[in-house]
């Protein structure tokens, strides 16, 4: 027996639970595999919100109200946030029954000045907060954080790129998120045996040759048991003992939630990801109904209260940073579902009560529902997710059968696409570089197409008229050589010191001592490039240049095939960048800490502000106006409808992206069928087609009345918005407003 | 006001002699991808070029002339399809729709013919019928569902909706009834037109004693979306203006099918 289970644990916490070898090792999935229960039928079973749930949604809900109209509701500016810094907090303290906010009142910000003074100063300032004094002398008199040490090591070059939006968005002012701790591991163990083991990993290495990396990661896991203890301080003011393991459901969700809460009381990460519990905590419910002391609606009552605190996480932030992401995302991705590596579904009735907590509090865009999707789904688990997203549009799929055979069975997705599997690797978030940038940098010689600075030295222009596919070819992959080499020395950089200034301590306490890290680069703008490149070898692209030079637009005589039509002779173009930026990437000399790299293609939202930062480009985009987000096909190219775009998007070659292909798909309820039941069989249906073409990640909108309704005024936003009407598809922006109104009506009464 | 007589007829239609023979190539105006309106499941539909049916509602008057579409061979149209076949086997089929597809039977037969021997895709056929009587009955070996409109059930008004007769497509569906094919009844509800009460009833008599191969029937409420194709095509748009079906009256036309105890949506 090992350490955990001999002198820790009380034997009645896991009093019917299956398997051994997860009672003497941190083995979460060994666990779930020993003691799960498969469900494979329909949504049936699913209990309503209580009274209890909708009083304390409603009592947010005022709340909610109010920091829409002001943008931030409060903020703990008195000082900077630590697991242990404020007191209890409550929505209603009686009758709730999961605890914990991030600060002492719900809906108020707490501060990290770890990532970065000014994020944090200029975030008060935007919304009418200041900081506390002394909160300012500590981080400039005392205290270095991560974006100082950052500044006092960047090139020249990197600045550059930085300025320009050749490079974009990387994680040097603020948390770089995207780690997710094993959050059920404090469920599982309690913190008192986490802690020890811990420790003994930690005694495992004092005789071991200390280099930089040894006393690193023993300074590292001294930080994380530190950060164990003060977890157990922070549920002990909400009257929690979670040194011990859970004993029921309750606590179950509890613990978890405790650990998760303790994570985002100490990062304001870019994107704090849940992980996969799930399933998980399935595992106590059934138990406890097994037992007769838990019933189906007091098990929902469990988990819409954990979703009612997961969908209040905030951060203090910048509106430029909102503006980046457009709004105030925290991604709280919960990842549900997925197929085990001995082929039985991961699928139980808590994936059921998680995706049920979208009719039962209504539709939310966090936590971000992640299903990883498989054909060997069981269909009542298909049909029901094809039927919440056709319902809310308020879920993303990921195709399990592509991610398993690299990641295993118990992976789960942090921010949008990043699998890695929990508790056992992690990765460097990097931010994206700007291809279709970079191949103007490649037209003009490394100037900057919009301030006409120099950026990448050492560069000639290319001087012709007319654009020569392979003067242009040749010229791109010597500018992607420099864009691959100053992106990857900002990363390390980046990296280096978010270990050094702001360590991610407890969630890197819910992880083994041993794991793989992954430097996550990224690309923005691959179907403009794509585009661009398809042009210039298709039809004739002449350059238009200003006095001084510098060619600042491209006149396309005759037409050219685009990206998103399922058209080999453009689409094997944007497959041919992915790999070839990767390619680059990975020929870097050195990654931070071994890291292996990676790379997505994914903007999640900051497509409209790579735009913004980008000329016009040969394919005929005028400057400032938004890429397609993504991998998606450029808005209003993809002329043959969604299935094409799909088949597209799904040739680009996961192996050359391990961190993830975005795709976004629009549809409208009318196109996918005329009955709420052939519509979730429909799109379930195009769900498997599209995992089985390799497609890796969609995004489902099928959009409902009040996004119609919206698209009407804000028309900018809905570009692609395709409406089906019984035969053929017209462009919703384009029809007049008279038809716009007609089509709501008739969209939405057929659905009576 | 007697809207039937009110409106401006556009140009008459050619004969059906204008219909294409050809098996080599056809016209074909676009396709579609990705939406499941046109048969079961997700449809790539085909739409062809040419219609000798003038329907005064029509919302795709820039597929009536035939020569207006671009020519294909039948292996183009496989290759346009084949790269979603395993799509499509798994999600749906293929439609051809049009236009009027038996504006070139041969032609579309051949098509049929392909993509379900070669491709194995579920098939259907979008069609208004009038020109069935051009092929023989193994032409439909490759259909696995007909999309049949019939878009007034009394002859008179008929002819003043599509500038064409009833009969041959009344025709038409009994002959699906005694090759016991699939019917999808499709049924364009423009108010003023085809809204009566017992012109509906008439047709949905007719559709009830065609049996049990009618799997469903679909009132697609008229929509004034057409309006910007024929000021493209530079021609007076007959219903300009004209109201669309109220949900009531939509409600009211699907409880006349329904009440004989067919499906309807």
């Amino acid at each position: 027996m090992g350490i955990l289970s001999q002198t820790i644990v009380p034997a009645d916490a896991w009093a019917g639970f299956k398997g051994d070898k997860w009672r003497d090792a941190v083995d979460v999935r060994d666990f779930i595999q020993n003691n799960y229960k498969p469900y494979e039928a329909d949504g049936a079973f699913l209990a309503g919100p209580t009274p209890r749930t909708l009083k304390v949604w409603e009592t947010l809900g005022v709340l909610l109200a109010e920091e829409r109209k002001k943008g931030v509701l409060d903020v703990s500016a008195d000082r900077a946030s630590t697991i242990t810094a404020h007191d209890a907090g409550y929505i209603d303290k009686d009758i709730e029954l999961i605890v914990g906010l991030q600060t002492d009142a719900p809906l108020k910000r707490a501060i990290m000045p770890n990532g970065g003074l000014r994020m944090v100063e200029n975030g008060l300032e935007a919304f009418g907060f200041t900081l506390d004094p002394s909160v300012h002398e500590v981080w400039t008199k005392y205290r270095k954080s991560h974006n100082q040490g950052i500044f006092d090591v960047y090139s020249p070059e990197i600045l550059a790129a930085r300025k320009s939006g050749v490079i974009t968005g990387l994680p040097d002012a603020y948390g770089r998120g995207r780690i997710i701790g094993d959050y059920r591991r404090v469920a599982l163990y309690g913190t008192d045996a986490l802690r020890a083991f811990r420790l003994k990993d930690f005694r495992a290495i004092e005789n071991e040759v200390f280099n930089d990396d040894v006393m690193r990661l023993r300074e590292e896991m001294s930080e994380q048991y530190r950060a164990l203890d003060e977890l157990k301080e922070m549920a002990a003011k909400y009257g929690y003992d979670i040194s011990k393991p859970a004993t029921n459901a309750r606590e179950a969700v509890q613990w978890t939630y405790f650990a998760y809460l303790a994570a985002v009381k100490e990062q304001n990460g870019a994107a704090m990801s849940l992980g996969r519990v799930s399933t998980f905590l399935d595992i106590y419910i059934q138990r406890d109904i097994d037992a007769g002391i838990l019933t189906e609606e007091q098990a929902q009552e469990l988990i819409d209260d954990m979703i009612i605190k997961l969908r209040i996480v905030r951060f203090l932030r910048t509106p430029e940073y909102d503006q980046l992401f457009s709004g105030d995302p925290t991604w709280v991705t919960e990842s549900i579902g997925g197929v085990g590596e001995d082929g039985r579904p991961l699928v139980t009735k808590s994936s059921f009560r998680f995706l049920h907590t979208l009719y039962n509090l209504g539709p939310a865009p966090e936590p971000n529902l992640t299903v990883l999707w498989s054909t060997k789904l069981p269909e009542g688990f298909k049909n029901f997710c094809a039927k919440v997203s056709a319902d809310t549009s308020a879920i993303q799929y990921e195709n399990d059968d592509l991610m398993r055979p690299k990641w295993g069975d118990d992976y789960g997705i942090a921010c949008c696409v990043s699998a890695m599997r929990i508790g056992k690797q992690m990765q460097f978030f990097g931010a994206r570089s700007n291809l279709a940038k970079a191949l103007l940098y490649a037209i003009n010689g490394g100037v900057d197409e919009k301030s006409g600075a120099v950026v990448a030295k050492g560069f000639e222009p290319i001087k012709g008229d007319v654009l020569d596919y392979d003067e242009v070819m040749a010229k791109f992959d010597k500018m992607m050589d420099w864009l691959a080499q100053t992106y990857v020395k900002a990363l390390n950089t980046v990296h280096y010191m978010h270990d050094k200034y702001a360590y991610e301590r407890i969630e890197m306490a819910l992880h083994d001592r041993d794991i793989l890290r992954t430097m996550a680069c990224g690309i923005a703008g691959l179907s403009v490039a794509a585009d661009s490149l398809s042009a210039i070898k298709h039809a004739k692209v002449k350059v238009i240049r200003n006095e001084a030079g510098l060619a600042v637009d491209y006149k396309i005589e005759g037409t050219y095939p685009a990206y998103g039509n399922n058209d080999d002779s453009v689409d094997s173009i944007a497959v041919w960048l992915t790999e070839t930026f990767m390619k680059k990437v990975a020929a870097q000399p050195y990654f931070y800490r071994n890291s292996m790299p990676t790379q997505s293609v994914l903007t999640i939202t900051s497509n409209v502000v790579y735009g913004k930062k980008t000329g016009n480009t040969p394919d005929g985009r005028r400057a400032g106006e938004p890429f397609a987000p993504g991998a998606n096909p450029m808005n209003g190219r993809d002329t043959k409808g969604f299935v094409a775009a799909g088949a597209s998007v799904a040739k680009i070659p996961y192996d050359a992206a391990l961190d993830g292909i975005s795709w976004t798909a629009s549809a409208t309820p009318d196109s996918l069928g005329r009955t709420s039941e052939e519509r979730a069989k429909n799109l379930a249906n195009c769900l498997d087609a599209y995992t089985a073409a390799g497609g890796f990640h969609v995004n489902v909108n099928v959009f409902n009345r009040d996004t119609l309704v919206h698209a009407m005024d804000h028309p900018e936003l809905y570009p692609q918005l395709t409406v089906r009407v019984s035969g053929y598809a017209v462009n919703f922006v384009k029809l007049t407003r008279e038809q716009q109104l007609d089509v709501i009506s008739r969209t939405f009464h057929s659905k009576m | 006001m007697d809207v039937h007589r009110a409106i401006t007829r556009p140009p008459k239609a050619h004969a059906p002699a204008g219909t294409h023979s050809s098996t080599d190539f056809g016209y074909l105006h676009s396709v579609e991808s990705g939406a499941a309106v046109d048969g079961p499941g997700m449809r790539f539909v085909f739409f062809m070029a040419g219609c000798l049916f003038r329907c005064v509602y029509c919302h795709n008057p820039d597929t009536w002339k035939l020569h207006n579409g671009r020519k294909i061979t039948v292996e183009d149209a496989l290759a346009e399809v084949k790269p979603y076949a395993g799509f499509l086997r798994m999600a749906g089929g293929v439609t051809i729709s049009g236009g009027e597809p038996l504006m070139q039977a041969p032609f579309v037969g051949e098509m049929f013919k392909r993509f379900k021997t070669e491709l194995g895709l579920h098939t259907a056929l979008d069609t208004q019928g009038y020109l069935h009587a051009s092929v023989d009955d193994a032409w439909f070996d490759n259909v696995d569902v007909v999309l049949l409109d019939i878009k007034h059930s009394d002859p008179e008004v008929y002819q003043r909706l599509t500038a064409q007769p009833l009969q041959p497509t009344l025709d038409f569906a009994h002959r699906l009834q005694r090759l016991q094919k699939k019917i999808w009844l499709r049924y364009v509800l423009v108010p003023g037109w085809t809204d009566g009460h017992d012109d509906i009833a008439r047709l949905a008599d007719f559709v009830a004693d065609l049996g049990s191969i009618v799997e469903r029937v679909e009132v697609l409420p008229f929509h004034q979306m057409g309006t910007q194709k024929w000021a493209q095509l530079g021609m007076d748009y007959p219903l300009a203006g004209a109201p669309t079906p109220t949900p009531e009256s939509t409600a009211e036309a699907r409880s006349i099918f329904a009440e004989r105890g067919l499906t309807v949506f």
